[in-house]
């Protein structure tokens, strides 16, 4: 069973988002994600600066047998990536809400409504 | 889709999709003068007895000549337990057999493979081989592209000292994908790259730098510096090897301070016949660091549920059936077989072995050498080190020394005079451990005689 904290805002694609200080947001992917991709290898960060666009492919995260793209939720410029992943991959199957992934400045937290609550993303990918 | 052959009705369609008139028109980029025009065509419906004499009188017409030629491919004295050994069943029948994780004898080799090319290059990962060697630096440098994230720019230095066989091959591999290969003049006095001539891209944005080793002129680079200089530069640093040479030379993996980051080569010279062109096989060797940017297959070690050693490939998530359109790379040979020869050749030599090897081809190319040079009308070219290749030149235009050449017997070299015409008739020669002081000789009194006509 995974669990779906409520202070965050999740995307169809699987990652979250939590508004921090202002305007940015920190980005990981949820604990059904986790569970779904299996034992995680491997995590290509994006390149702090860079500009994105919200739905765009930012990130990849594989696992044994199998490269996911991970899609910013917002618009705005990469701030930080989690450096600790490089060296340590597995912590996000041990826990996928503090392995962030990166942390975009957004132009418009506003886009932040686009997203799903936690019990609308739960409801989607374990419906009943 | 049934597996019956085109009817003409298809062919012609297919060559009016293509705007030709017929198949010959598909083979004009073959010059004349390489068609064999055999006179007359085998008769449909020979019998099999009638096949096999027809085919051995074909056979005779090749002329066999004692082999001078390198330029990328050397022949080399092979082991007979190589192709003994390859040549089984096991080894030979299977169709891409490291996919079946059961084939663990063939998983282990490829391992052993790997193992061993990351000690000859002194690099970390070794991959389980590519298509061919240019193929392999094509990949090289995309992956260098791809892998340097400091580098928001896709240029990449080539020398003009690499053979001009591994830049055309560069050239349309990579520039359909929008790199721009930038080319780095030597020096012409030595035939290696001119330092002076990397001052102009200083204050570029660099993503690679391609380093051959041995270079296209038989030259020794100066690796060192030019590592170095990539490094400083935010660049990547891409050594083109022979594996045999470094048997003798200095590992990719210790150039400079840091050390080159990708290495890549034909492994050809390791086992494998030169059978007039190919198969051959590319190796390509990284540092850990840059693992998930490589292509090609993987091979890794690691223990079963009851502790029990095995081979798997490994990385997979970067291959084309996963990742597709954005997989690391869609080329999907590798060449199993060759390196499954290769890997029996290198244990059979031993680091020991392949030393002897490397120093007995240093020898004979410099006895080459020194006999050639003796020789009036001939001079080397370019001055300074050489491993066991050489540029030379006489009075007379290139082609007309190794046709004279080739009607004595000798397969003189390469022609360099029309892909480098600053190097006016320029023959590119080698000489490996298999030319004897005897073969030396011969080559000498043939070109004696092509000089006096």
């Amino acid at each position: 069973m995974s669990h779906f904290p409520d202070d965050l805002k999740y995307a169809n694609t699987h990652e979250w988002a939590k508004l921090e200080d202002g305007d940015t947001v920190r980005v990981g992917i949820s604990d059904f994600a986790q569970s779904e991709l299996g034992d995680v290898v491997f995590v290509e960060l994006p390149v702090v600066g860079r500009k994105v666009k919200a739905g765009e492919a930012v990130a990849v995260v594989e696992s044994v047998k199998a490269a996911s793209d991970i899609f910013s939720p917002v618009s705005g410029e990469i701030v930080a990536t989690n450096p600790a992943l490089a060296d340590t991959p597995e912590t996000l199957n041990e826990d996928a809400y503090a392995a962030w992934l990166f942390v975009v400045q957004a132009d418009a937290t506003a886009e932040l409504d686009q997203l799903l609550s936690a019990a609308a993303y739960q409801e989607a990918v374990e419906p009943g | 889709m049934p597996f019956i052959p085109h009817t003409q009705a298809d062919i012609q369609a297919m060559l009016a999709a293509l705007d030709v008139h017929a198949i010959d028109d598909l083979f004009d980029e073959i010059p004349a003068s390489l068609r064999a025009d055999i006179d007359p065509a085998p008769t449909p419906g020979l019998k099999e007895m009638e096949i096999a004499r027809l085919m051995r009188e074909r056979a005779r017409l090749n002329r066999p000549l004692l082999c001078f030629a390198g330029g990328g491919a050397y022949e080399h004295h092979i082991p007979a337990a190589v192709w003994t050994v390859a040549g089984r069943g096991e080894f030979y029948s299977a169709y891409t057999p490291y996919q079946a994780e059961a084939s663990q004898g063939t998983l282990q080799t490829l391992y052993e493979y790997q193992s061993m090319m990351a000690g000859l290059t002194g690099m970390e990962v070794a991959n389980a081989s590519l298509y061919d060697a240019a193929s392999g630096l094509a990949e090289a440098v995309l992956m260098a592209v791809r892998a340097n994230r400091e580098s928001q720019s896709r240029r990449v230095l080539v020398p003009r000292s690499l053979p001009p066989v591994y830049r055309a091959v560069l050239a349309s591999i990579v520039q359909a994908q929008a790199l721009e290969l930038i080319e780095l003049p030597y020096d012409p006095a030595t035939g290696c790259t001119d330092l002076a001539g990397l001052d102009a891209h200083a204050a570029g944005d660099i993503a690679a730098v391609v380093i051959p080793q041995p270079n296209g002129f038989g030259g020794l680079e100066p690796v060192d510096a030019l590592t170095d200089w990539a490094k400083s530069h935010r660049a990547l640093a891409v050594a083109l090897v022979n594996p045999t040479a470094l048997g003798l030379l200095k590992p990719p993996g210790e150039w400079g301070a840091a050390g080159a980051d990708i290495a890549c080569g034909n492994g050809q010279p390791l086992g494998i016949p030169l059978a007039g062109g190919g198969p051959y096989f590319g190796f390509l060797c990284c540092r850990k660091a840059l693992v998930h940017s490589m292509p090609g297959r993987l091979v890794g070690r690691t223990m079963d549920l009851d502790g029990k050693p095995g081979f798997t490939l490994t990385l997979q998530a970067r291959e084309q059936h996963i990742r597709r359109g954005r997989a690391t790379s869609n080329i999907c040979t590798n060449q199993g077989l060759m390196v499954t020869a290769a890997t029996i050749y290198l244990a059979l030599l031993g680091p020991e072995g392949l030393k002897q090897v490397a120093l007995a081809c240093h020898h004979q190319t410099r006895a080459l050498l020194a006999t050639l040079t003796g020789i009036a009308g001939v001079e080397r070219v370019f001055a300074g080190p050489c491993f066991h290749e050489a540029v030379y030149r006489t009075p007379l235009p290139a082609a007309t020394v190794l046709e004279g050449l080739a009607e004595r017997g000798i397969l003189g070299g390469v022609d360099l005079s029309g892909a480098y015409p600053e190097l006016g008739a320029a023959i590119l020669t080698c000489a490996t451990e298999l030319r004897t002081e005897a073969d030396i000789a011969a080559y000498a009194e043939a070109l004696r005689a092509v000089l006096a006509d």
